[in-house]
């Protein structure tokens, strides 16, 4: 694609209604960057967007983009790469989207390591229905449908995307704006199921999970001398309940895309004026 | 019409039923005879009773009757179930040497004719023929040149070697001179063959077969009788044309990817039944919104819930029209015939991308599982149009641009199609969405053009009314007083119905209608009749629901669906205004 792109023309014409300082802005930002990076323009990208305030992002991008029904975002993703093997698939999503409502499209997305980049938008919080525990708010925040804490763990999506047989495992924080940047940039040319949670604060309902607290908190695996390749490593990362990490966490080499296990590499958009030649064949099958 | 001859196996699940009557079926359809054939079947995989019947006759046949001619009886239960479709004369082929068939009752006026199935294929070369052992029998007995069974065990077996196939013939063979030697009784039976060349194939087949043939490249679905064999066929078959077959974790993941194909521009299908249907409800609203493309095939069974998964049903109706929160145009197709199933396939992928809306393909489990003989012809691949809709690309896009220099995707039109562009079309980039949308796809809750897009959406009907042909297909006596209207598979059996009606000196005219939304117009054809007859698989008479509802003109409407509530002194000047129409009127 022409080598001029620049990140802005993903941007639309609509105007975040996200409250201010919203993480999902710093989200977006790196995701537009890592596409414009990738050599990939608008006409050539499908964002598909799940329901909630993460949900909207595929409003305020410019892209071919479908913002569908609540957690099904990764099927129609899934849908547009096996038709459109030549087009730049983005999900992106909230973690009540991919890890409640969608946590079984999320499991069997993984499995089938369809070359597509998959964003969660994790604030930890029901935002756009006025602050609800998530599956991935902790054990005792407190919220108005669990006044003492939803006393249940919070899902592990890493381990969940482990034990699924994930080929890319990330971690970014929205305000570590050229780091979050760059990891959705490997995620992208990663040849298979790219998959970032992303730390995306909610500045209105989550006083707990706040950008002060990722600042002090955030490990960087590029730090650490974390080698993503290591798959016992990318283990001992995700189950460290201590310490909140950020980087590649798992990336398999090796890894082979669904649509080269299952040779579908045609743009099926092309089809012929009538039945295709040869039909007749299957016709015969039937004497 | 020349005499029918009826024919079964039964057994238990797992005795390889299914296999044996395909078998019979293929060998009289290659033998230029007509085959109509049907399933007893339940819901597990081992054990149950279990039957495959056949029909066949030189004419047309379209339909199942009460009444066996021959059954191969595997179990003693195969008997019992049967007992009211056998007859005086009726001939019951069993293995008297089975620990379960040594006590069985071959009733007075029926002609037992026991043979040792598992002897005599242990002896061809294995027990596993025993049922090949008594086809042999039965084209004994039936006076069916057993050349014809031969071709049939051909077809099932050359991929599994000669050795196989021969052995089988061998078997075949066995059970043919067995009954010869043994019973010198003459059956009445003489199934002549014919030089006429037919296909043989089921509804779920000929749906498959509809969806390559229109340009269908990719499908999603998840397993569930009877739309399951739709996924069998299209895999293995569908990626010659350059297509691809997943089976989702779900319905919802399903239909959502077959979305996603439809909006990279793909022909898209998934084909489910009622459970599944609920499923994909979810994700309809969001189809219809986005303006997508798209064929839903619904293979209806007995419902609700599980309700009885292996039974035939045409309860599904009233989901498909009304399924979903909020309202939207959707079409709901119903072939009535296995051929039509083809066809109307076709034309459903046609129509989904004219009117870039979903479209209900609906057929139901009694059309899914029988196999029927057709010519050839019936499935000419030169007669199949691609129409794929107002489609735009890179040269006529910059008509389709708002002031801004946005795509329009929903553009209004006076005919309520908009253009369409593929990802890929510079310029083209475009948000679709299940939320109230501008022209241009995003995110409106403006009033006026809440209104202007449901009137577009909605106006796509009234030009399919205008453009398409939804004619029903008509037989029976023009004349008659008495009309009956019927939708789906009903149709071969009515249409046997009306000679037997015939023959009592009952007149019928019939209307099989394959078009449930948009439909026909019948108003002048029941207006017309004294009685009116609407016949379909169900106990509420859906059809019939719509059929009165369509003829009745009782009540003046007003609707409001702008997003505002309504308002008294707004109310009282709608009624006023509708009382004022009436009166002109």
């Amino acid at each position: 694609m022409s080598s001029d792109i620049r990140f802005t023309d993903f941007k639309s014409d609509k105007q975040p209604t996200w409250c201010p300082g919203c993480g999902d802005f710093g989200t977006m930002n790196g995701m537009m960057k890592a596409l414009a990076e990738t050599g990939n323009d608008p006409d050539n990208t499908f964002v598909v967007a799940g329901i909630g305030c993460s949900g909207k992002i595929g409003t305020y991008m410019h892209s071919y983009a479908l913002h569908g029904v609540h957690g099904r975002a990764l099927p129609v993703g899934t849908g547009v790469k096996m038709a459109r093997p030549d087009i730049e698939v983005m999900v992106a999503g909230g973690d009540g989207d991919g890890y409640s409502i969608g946590a079984g499209h999320f499991v069997h997305a993984v499995r089938r390591n369809v070359d597509m980049t998959y964003v969660v938008m994790d604030n930890r919080i029901y935002g756009l229905t006025k602050g609800q525990a998530s599956p991935t708010s902790r054990e005792d925040f407190e919220t108005s449908t669990s006044p003492e804490g939803p006393k249940q763990p919070p899902v592990n999506p890493h381990a969940l995307a482990l034990a699924s047989g994930a080929t890319f495992i990330a971690q970014s924080f929205s305000s570590d704006a050229l780091r979050h940047q760059e990891i959705i940039q490997k995620a992208v040319e990663h040849d298979g199921f790219g998959f970032v949670n992303v730390y995306s604060p909610c500045v209105t309902f989550n006083d707990v999970d706040t950008y002060d607290y990722f600042r002090d908190s955030l490990v960087d695996l590029k730090e650490t001398g974390h080698d993503p390749s290591d798959k016992e490593a990318a283990k001992d990362v995700i189950f460290d309940s201590e310490t909140e990490h950020q980087g590649v966490i798992y990336q398999d080499d090796e890894s082979v895309p669904y649509h080269e296990r299952h040779g579908v590499d045609e743009d099926m958009s092309v089809i012929p004026d009538g039945a295709p030649e040869s039909a007749t064949d299957l016709v015969r099958e039937f004497y | 019409m020349a005499a029918d001859f009826n024919w079964a196996v039964g057994g238990e699940a797992g005795d390889g039923i299914d296999s044996t009557g395909k078998i019979f079926a293929q060998a009289l359809s290659r033998a230029g005879r007509h085959v109509f054939t049907s399933k007893d079947f339940a819901s597990r995989i081992r054990g149950g009773y279990t039957a495959y019947k056949v029909r066949t006759s030189v004419d047309k046949v379209q339909s199942v009757v009460d009444r066996l001619d021959v059954l191969i009886a595997l179990t003693p239960r195969t008997i019992e179930e049967n007992l009211e479709e056998l007859h005086e004369g009726s001939v019951i082929i069993y293995d008297g040497e089975r620990t379960t068939m040594q006590d069985v009752e071959i009733p007075d006026e029926m002609i037992g004719i026991d043979v040792p199935l598992k002897r005599l294929a242990e002896e061809a070369g294995g027990a596993i023929m025993r049922n090949v052992v008594a086809l042999g029998a039965a084209c004994e007995v039936a006076e069916f040149p057993i050349e014809n069974l031969d071709s049939a065990l051909e077809k099932r077996f050359k991929d599994k070697g000669q050795k196989l196939v021969d052995n089988n013939k061998e078997a075949a063979r066995a059970g043919q001179s067995y009954v010869a030697d043994e019973y010198d009784h003459e059956f009445d039976y003489d199934l002549e063959t014919t030089e006429e060349d037919y296909v043989l194939l089921n509804g779920d087949e000929a749906i498959g077969m509809g969806a390559i043939a229109a340009g269908c490249r990719f499908y999603a679905g998840y397993p569930i009788t009877p739309a399951t064999d739709v996924m069998t066929y299209l895999t293995g078959r569908i990626e010659r044309y350059g297509g691809h077959v997943v089976q989702a974790e779900d319905e919802l993941s399903a239909i959502n990817m077959a979305l996603g194909a439809a909006r990279g521009g793909a022909r898209a299908m998934t084909a489910t039944s009622g459970p599944g249907i609920d499923l994909m409800t979810e994700t309809f609203g969001l189809i219809a919104t986005s303006e997508t493309p798209l064929v839903i095939c619904n293979v209806m069974r007995s419902g609700p819930s599980t309700g009885m998964p292996t039974k035939q049903e045409q309860g599904d109706l009233n989901q498909m029209l009304y399924g979903g929160h909020g309202e939207v145009p959707r079409f709901v197709l119903a072939p009535t015939t296995i051929d039509e199933c083809f066809w109307k396939t076709v034309e459903a992928f046609n129509l989904a991308e004219k009117y870039q809306l979903p479209v209900y393909l609906t057929a139901d489990l009694s059309m899914a599982v029988t196999e029927q003989t057709f010519s050839p012809d019936t499935f000419d691949m030169d007669a199949v149009e691609v129409d794929r809709g107002f489609v735009v690309d890179e040269a006529d896009i910059d008509d389709h641009m708002s002031d801004s220099g946005g795509f329009q995707p929903h553009e209004i039109t006076d005919d309520g199609i908009s253009p369409r562009a593929f990802p890929g079309t510079a310029d083209g980039a475009h948000m679709s969405t299940g939320l109230e949308h501008d022209e241009q796809g995003r995110r409106t809750e403006d009033t006026e053009m809440r209104v202007e897009q449901v009137d577009k959406r909605n106006r796509k009907v009234e030009t399919a009314r205008e453009r398409e042909d939804l004619s029903p297909r008509e037989f029976g006596d023009a004349d008659a007083d008495t009309l009956v209207v019927t939708w789906g598979s009903n149709e071969g059996a009515l249409a046997e119905a009306v000679e037997f009606l015939a023959e009592d000196g009952i007149d019928v005219r019939v209307l099989s209608v394959p078009y449930i939304f948009p439909r026909p117009d019948l108003t002048e054809d029941i207006e017309a009749a004294e009685n009116v007859i609407v016949v379909e698989c169900n106990e509420q008479g859906q059809f019939a629901d719509l059929v009165e509802h369509d003829v009745l003109e009782r009540v003046d409407r007003v609707n409001k669906y702008n997003g505002v509530r309504f308002k008294a002194d707004e109310l009282a000047d709608d009624i006023k205004a509708s009382l004022a129409e009436g009166v002109e009127a």
